[in-house]
């Protein structure tokens, strides 16, 4: 796998790659509730490398079109499929997703990130010195042995990030993170997500903070009302994309 | 009046001399009504958690039932486990009937739909909000089940409450299968019913005053307890 970071992390890399669950592939997929379609026959493909930001405006479908890719809720026609050499094993256990909203466990901070390592198997012995150390690169450390519910709201989205961190996930899905944090806490967040891009996570984002996608975005996804209306490097896309709705979205009036 | 200072004089009198018979009855009172909480708990957190996160035909009826279920007329359990446990019936080569055990499994009958209804409801809520992290860490319902109950452990305990109130306070269930045996099946509310018939209000009120008191005490222990708990974890 290319890293388009300068230099990847001193860290040695957890995420093996040479048995990537990557491509993604989406071919014409279609979600539909309640008589409105909400995905509208996307199709696209996402190689391993890069940092992909699903942008639009709210209602566009963005976190409906990340729990599809994720597998959470099934398409109403079309496919998702791993593409990857890793295809035969269960690509749901190299995946992982934080949310808008951090979902934390009532128990401790270090409780929280060993109960979703025991979910993923890892075995008892190794379980713990994984969880201390992405607690130490998260910042959290100091957080070890306290509720997760009394963390301040940015340290518990740090938490939700360390948790899936220590899974090894070759690919993290992320649904606005941010959107409820304050700058100190965005850095925070868009920092440690920028050290799991180098060491070779591929991360999937949405957001509708557009100094956030040119921030973190290799490539662009741009939706609107359940469409994709362009799928592009992030350069080209900000200095002059190819969509009418996607020009008035930079400017800030787009209407809906 | 007379009946009411005279039925308190009486139960502080029974309270501060550790009367015996006080002792034995309230101890069998509490030993039959834990024990079938206990059961109830082992039985209706689980059922109650299955219940709010399996899809399978007939779970809508099925919760209407529990819900139903919660009213259950305490002679009515009393009855049918007196016919399952008499001579005659299914059980009866067990020879339970005008034991505890056989309050017990007469008051867990009673518990079990209050408790599991109860988790039921508090799982549910809980599930909407947990589900898709849960899922995206790859626990499906069966997994997160211990999870949950863990979770929601502070409301549950309150569900565990309300079942204990249940069996404690109830008299029609105990008094048909165990008979209010002196020194063998006699507990404070089948005491209270047996003293009222014999027109000895001072005693019944009195022990009414200690049934009445334990509750307190062990809601308001248990409240203290859920508080400092619940400040803590949130």
């Amino acid at each position: 796998m290319e890293l388009n970071a300068p230099s990847a992390a001193p860290e040695a890399k957890r995420i093996k790659t040479s048995n990537s669950i990557l491509p993604l592939r989406v071919e014409n997929l279609l979600y539909e509730a309640n008589g409105q379609r909400l995905i509208d026959n996307m199709s696209f493909t996402l190689n391993a490398g890069p940092r992909s930001v699903i942008l639009g405006p709210n209602g566009a479908g963005k976190s409906l079109l990340l729990r599809l890719c994720h597998g959470l809720i099934a398409p109403s026609a079309g496919t998702v499929t791993w593409q990857g050499a890793n295809v035969a094993s269960d690509a749901a256990t190299h995946q992982a997703m934080v949310f808008q909203r951090p979902v934390l466990l009532r128990r401790s901070v270090i409780a929280n990130v060993l109960y979703g390592l025991k979910l993923k198997g890892t075995p008892r012995a190794e379980r713990a010195e994984i969880a201390d150390d992405v607690l130490a690169r998260t910042g959290l450390a100091r957080f070890r042995d306290t509720p997760a519910r009394l963390l301040s709201g940015g340290e518990q989205q740090k938490l939700a990030l360390a948790r899936a961190w220590a899974l090894g996930p070759q690919v993290l899905f992320l649904d606005e993170p941010t959107s409820n944090l304050d700058p100190a806490a965005t850095h925070a967040v868009e920092s440690i997500c920028r050290h799991m891009h180098d060491e070779g996570t591929r991360l999937i984002m949405t957001t509708h903070d557009l100094g956030q996608a040119k921030r973190i975005a290799d490539d662009v996804l741009f939706i609107h009302k359940g469409r994709l209306l362009e799928h592009t490097p992030a350069d080209p896309f900000f200095e002059i994309p190819a969509s009418g709705e996607a020009a008035a979205f930079l400017r800030g009036d787009l209407r809906w | 009046m007379t009946d009411i200072s005279a039925a308190f004089a009486t139960a502080i009198h029974l309270l501060i001399t550790l009367d015996a018979n006080l002792l034995e009855i309230v101890g069998l009172s509490l030993q039959v009504s834990f024990s079938a909480v206990a059961l109830a708990a082992v039985i209706g957190l689980p059922m109650g958690a299955a219940l709010a996160l399996f899809k399978f035909p007939g779970r809508g009826t099925l919760t209407v039932m529990l819900n139903a279920l919660m009213g259950l007329p305490p002679v009515v359990v009393g009855l049918v486990v007196y016919l399952l446990l008499s001579r005659s019936g299914p059980l009866g080569v067990l020879g339970l009937l005008f034991t505890p055990t056989a309050m017990i499994i007469a008051q867990a009958i009673l518990v079990t739909p209050i408790i599991a209804a109860l988790t039921r409801q508090v799982v549910a809520d809980l599930w909407i909000e947990y589900a898709e992290q849960m899922r995206s860490l790859g626990a499906g319902p069966l997994r997160a089940v211990p999870a949950l109950l863990y979770d929601a452990r502070f409301t549950l305990v309150t569900a565990v409450l309300a079942g204990f109130g249940r069996a404690s306070a109830e008299v029609g269930a105990v008094m048909i299968v165990g008979g209010n045996i002196d020194h063998v099946t006699r507990v404070m509310t089948t005491a209270i019913a047996l003293e009222v018939s014999k027109g000895d209000l001072a005693l019944a009120l009195g022990l009414g005053i200690v049934l009445i008191g334990l509750s307190l005490a062990i809601n308001a222990a248990t409240f203290a307890a859920k508080q400092r708990a619940e400040a803590t974890w949130n």
